[in-house]
């Protein structure tokens, strides 16, 4: 087992392991569960640690390859290809430690723990698998293997009267969204000519070979809303809000943190570069759907009562950032919307579990039941107070970075739908979070949180990691962006070869980080 | 003449027969030992085809009526591992027939020697003998608990429209025999191939569709699904399980020798009505079982759309979706076994077929619950179980013949149309496992020792189909290389 397989196994084969504990030793079968998470979240990190600028062919590095199935006259090629660059390096990194934060919060569970755990861990697993899968078959069993197990937590583990009505909006439109994509894969397979699922054959075979137009036009919208579907791209969003609201803590975490982006990777990985030309034409649309997200869902978010349904939206509209990134096709911006891929991933675990917190102390999450709680709650409400801070952009969270890059990076192509993205980010979503912290943490003392008691060490272990983590990459975002730069670039040398004209200029990522450490020092 | 190849379906025979002498020699307390025996013996037999045969050269017995290629081979073994699974559940159920033990375990065996027939039919006649000694052995099987009415009211039916398919069937035949004036798949296919005036003939169009009226009932594709859900729930759970896999694979096999043997110069004047039978079956076997609350009987419609899927590697007429099928069926015996033998334990126990009766399984028998769980996630489709890979090249094989024509990216979104709602009801046979409400029967279910072996074959078959594709694909693709396919 290599180090970058060991980050994905290990949470699948403890899976196995939680199945053949007997039920009654919980404590064996949390400890499993929480030191498998760990030990992937340390392998991760040493991953990162590891992974130098050098460039490789390709691209990739920690290459890990084996035949799987082979059938000639099938012209069936599956191989087992797994590999980092700088995109799905940073993605990797944060899913180990979002999932470690899950399995951390997850002592809300009471009943049926074995089963619990084991899906925790299968999900786990299956993230990871998908973001260091360089084979789409892999990529796409991945996906599906962490998809299922979402479900079955929603329905069996949920909170609130409709949660059944949530487990089945979710999974048909999940399973839609995936099949969708699943077609377009397919035919990517089929059209290429190269008849393989792997990446890397793929790119080199379009490389000498670009696909058909008709095959692009086919194709891309495929995957733009098979994918789009999966990342709640406005209109497709409604199963998101109400899902994350049904889900438990750890699920909502690990779902809106880090399986949604399993979409926009793959918008990123495979449709951008290969499909330059199906692209161009559906980018602009793209662009406004955007807009969707951003102003439409904030403004959905401003209306919300209760907190889950409210940070459900704001990471839908979160998600427009990262479109509005890609669509723009220039470094920086897609640079950044890989930044914001991340920082949202720590950002949405972070919401979702202190809400999940407040949930198990008080038992609601009314905004309006509650009132004057940072005196009871102080660490837990500090931490809701950052993270809000964070979800509207302030400086010195990983999130103002990414989402600064990506307004920068999407004006020239985009100058309308940026301006109302930047207004509807930081007026919209400041009103909401903001009115969220005054109604929960301000205001009068409510007599019936009295004895409202803080988080045990214990308990804020998750919250600090991810704290520090939107914290390290919001004041030392070149630990990121410099991985992340040369492999986008080569994503984009392939995207804008049609269209010579949005070519990057070189240093325009480090200037935009400059600028925005620039802007993170100075009071707005 | 090479009587020596049908040497697995004599061995067969002669066991359904020592099943019935020694029924005189055994007190009716010790009839579960007769059940075991078949098992033993299917065991046997099933081992020594894989030493007697390789399936590497096509041979031919009784004036080339009967072939033995990699295809016979696959569907006998497929049969016999069937046959094996379904034999283990009737012997834990034969405690609820009130008489007629061994005739149950005997008529089992001469269906599966029935099925291995027609996996090696290379000629009308046989095809058709070979239908015929399934179907009237079903017959009886269906309507077994002869005091109950459902069981009753099954076998009329069954009875009823599967004497009518098979008039169908014999008509069609009369038809082919009467334009191409043979009934030997390969002689017929030679006139074919030499004789463009015979590819035109009208009256061979009509033989070949009304011979596809006869198989499509075996299947249960739509439009001859009708008896499919009542039968699936009137029957003995052990003959619903070997209906739904046996039955329908022996549909499978003769419509691939028909389409690839017999008439490959006509099979794609067919394609658009497989396309549209397919999207049929998908569609109906869905939506109907949507409301179902009855176990069986949703698995019946679930088996309907099953056959849909399976139709759509006929509607694409090429290996890959050959080969598709094949694989898809392999991963479909392990599931549906497993879950009929579930539902086999638990309507025992509870007495009801109601999906309720689930309710609190996780807790009574977590084996049971894994089990199912694990079935029904297959059959949904999702990985890394065997249903996944199945309906991935199924679906693969259906998108890259979209290049070619259109309307086949439509026939794969009313599959994932399909494959949605599946999601529905299947979930839902999970969500009444893990979290009903209102179980209040909440005693250990016991399994005994060979059903738990039988569900440690299933769970193994599901898993490694799915994880580790690469050597039974490569068998199903060996299986359909005798077929003359593009």
């Amino acid at each position: 087992m290599s180090l970058l397989s060991a980050i994905f196994l290990l949470p699948l084969l403890a899976a196995l392991l939680v199945l053949c504990i007997p039920r009654n030793y919980k404590f064996v079968i949390r400890l499993v569960a929480l030191g498998a998470t760990l030990a992937s979240m340390v392998l991760a990190l040493t991953l990162f640690a590891k992974f130098n600028a050098a460039p490789v062919e390709n691209g990739f590095k920690f290459v890990e390859k084996h035949a799987w199935v082979s059938v000639s006259t099938l012209k069936l090629d599956i191989g087992w290809h797994l590999g980092v660059d700088g995109i799905n390096l940073g993605l990797i990194v944060m899913g180990a430690i979002v999932a470690f934060a899950a399995a951390c919060v997850s002592r809300e569970i009471k009943r049926l723990e074995k089963e619990y755990y084991t899906l925790l861990l299968v999900m786990t697993g299956g993230i990871l698998g998908a973001f260091a899968s360089l084979n789409l078959f892999f990529f796409y069993f991945f996906h599906e293997l962490a998809l299922v197990p979402t479900f079955i937590m929603i329905g069996v583990w949920g909170h609130g009267e409709n949660r059944n009505y949530a487990t089945f909006k979710i999974t048909i439109y999940l399973s839609l969204g995936a099949l969708i994509a699943l077609a377009g894969l397919i035919a990517l397979y089929i059209q290429s000519g190269a008849n393989t699922f792997d990446i890397v054959e793929l790119t080199k075979a379009v490389k000498a070979r670009p696909l058909p137009l008709a095959a692009q036009s086919l194709i891309f919208p495929l995957l733009l809303f098979g994918f789009g579907i999966l990342v709640s791209l406005w209109p497709f969003h409604t199963w998101a809000p109400l899902g994350y609201g049904a889900a438990p803590t750890a699920t909502a975490m690990l779902h809106a943190g880090v399986l949604k982006k399993f979409g926009l990777y793959g918008l990123l990985r495979v449709g951008i570069p290969l499909m330059p030309d199906g692209a161009s034409a559906w980018l602009e649309i793209l662009a406004f759907l955007c807009l969707g997200n951003i102003v439409y869902c904030g403004l959905v978010a401003m209306r919300q009562k209760d907190l889950n349904l409210l940070i459900g939206n704001s990471s839908v509209a979160h998600m427009g950032f990262i479109f509005l990134g890609i669509a723009s096709l220039s470094l920086v911006g897609v640079t950044g919307a890989v930044v914001v891929m991340v920082a949202h991933g720590f950002l949405a675990a972070l919401t979702f579990g202190l809400s999940g917190a407040l949930r198990e102390k008080t038992g609601t999450l009314e905004m309006e039941k509650f009132g004057g709680l940072l005196r009871q709650i102080p660490f837990l409400g500090a931490a809701l107070v950052m993270a809000m801070l964070a979800g509207c952009g302030l400086p010195g969270f990983a999130n103002f970075v990414g989402e600064a890059m990506v307004l920068f990076g999407s004006w020239r192509a985009f100058p309308l739908v940026t301006t109302l993205a930047a207004w509807g980010a930081l007026i919209i979503g400041a009103v909401y979070m903001l009115r969220a912290v005054r109604n929960i943490l301000h205001g009068p003392e409510k007599s019936e949180w009295a004895a409202l008691k803080d988080a045990s060490a214990w308990a804020k272990v998750p919250f600090v990691l991810l704290l520090a983590a939107l914290l390290l990459l919001g004041v030392w975002p070149r630990l990121l962006t410099d991985k992340i730069q040369p492999s986008v670039a080569a994503i984009l040398t392939m995207a804008n070869a049609k269209t010579a004209d949005k070519a990057p200029r070189p240093g325009d990522v480090k200037k935009a980080v400059d600028e925005a450490k620039q802007r993170a020092v100075q009071p707005r | 003449m090479n009587a020596s190849l049908i040497v697995l379906e004599l061995a067969v025979v002669v066991l359904g027969l020592v099943v019935l002498v020694q029924d005189w020699f055994t007190p009716a307390k010790d009839r579960r030992t007769l059940g075991y025996g078949a098992v033993l013996g299917v065991a046997v037999v099933l081992l020594y085809s894989f030493f007697a045969f390789d399936g590497t050269e096509t041979l031919y017995a009784f004036g080339n009526a009967y072939v033995l290629d990699g295809l016979a081979l696959w569907f006998k073994r497929f049969f016999l591992l069937a046959a094996l699974l379904v034999l283990i559940m009737a012997t834990e159920f034969s405690d609820s027939f009130e008489s007629g033990q061994s005739e149950f375990f005997a008529l089992t065996l001469f269906a599966l020697a029935g099925m291995m027939f027609a996996a090696s039919a290379n000629d009308f006649m046989l095809l058709f003998v070979s239908l015929e000694l399934i179907t009237v052995t079903f017959y009886v099987l269906v309507s077994f608990l002869r005091r109950r009415v459902e069981s009753l009211e099954a076998g009329v039916k069954y009875l009823i429209l599967g004497a009518l398919s098979s008039g169908f069937l014999v008509y069609g035949i009369a038809l082919i025999f009467g334009s191409a004036g043979t009934m030997n798949f390969n002689e017929l296919a030679d006139k074919l191939a030499n004789n463009a005036g015979l590819a035109h003939k009208q009256l061979l169009m009509a033989g070949v569709l009304l011979v596809l009226v006869g198989l499509g009932f075996k299947m249960a594709a739509v439009p001859f699904q009708i008896w499919a859900p009542d039968v699936y729930q009137g029957s003995p759970t052990p003959t619903t399980a070997f209906l739904s896999v046996g039955s329908k694979a022996a549909g499978v096999v003769l419509l691939m020798r028909l389409l690839g043997t017999a008439i490959p110069d006509l099979a794609f004047n067919l394609e658009k009505l497989l396309m549209a039978m397919a999207a049929g079956t998908i569609l109906y076997g869905s939506l109907c079982a949507i409301p179902q609350r009855n176990l069986k009987r949703l698995l019946g419609y679930s088996s309907i759309a099953s056959a849909g899927y399976l139709l759509l590697g006929f509607a694409v007429m090429n290996r890959a979706g050959s080969s598709a099928i094949l694989y898809y069926l392999a991963g479909y015996l392990f599931t549906v076994l497993a879950a009929f033998t579930v539902i086999a334990v638990v309507v025992k126990e509870a007495g009801a077929e109601d999906i309720s009766a689930l309710g609190g399984l996780a807790q009574r028998s977590p084996l049971l619950a894994t089990t199912l769980t694990l079935a029904m996630v297959s059959l949904a489709g999702i990985p890394p179980l065997a249903g996944f890979f199945g309906k991935f090249l199924l679906l693969k094989a259906v998108i890259a013949e979209g290049v070619r024509w259109h309307a086949y990216y439509w026939l794969f979104a009313v599959a994932v149309v399909g494959v949605l709602i599946s999601l529905y009801y299947y979930f839902n046979v999970v969500k009444a496992i893990y979290w009903s409400k209102g179980a209040t029967d909440m005693t250990p279910i016991p399994v005994s020792v060979p059903t738990r072996l039988a569900l440690a074959v299933c769970i193994a078959g599901m898993l490694w189909l799915g994880i580790n594709p690469d050597g039974a694909l490569e068998l199903a693709v060996e299986a359909v290389k005798s077929l003359k396919l593009a």
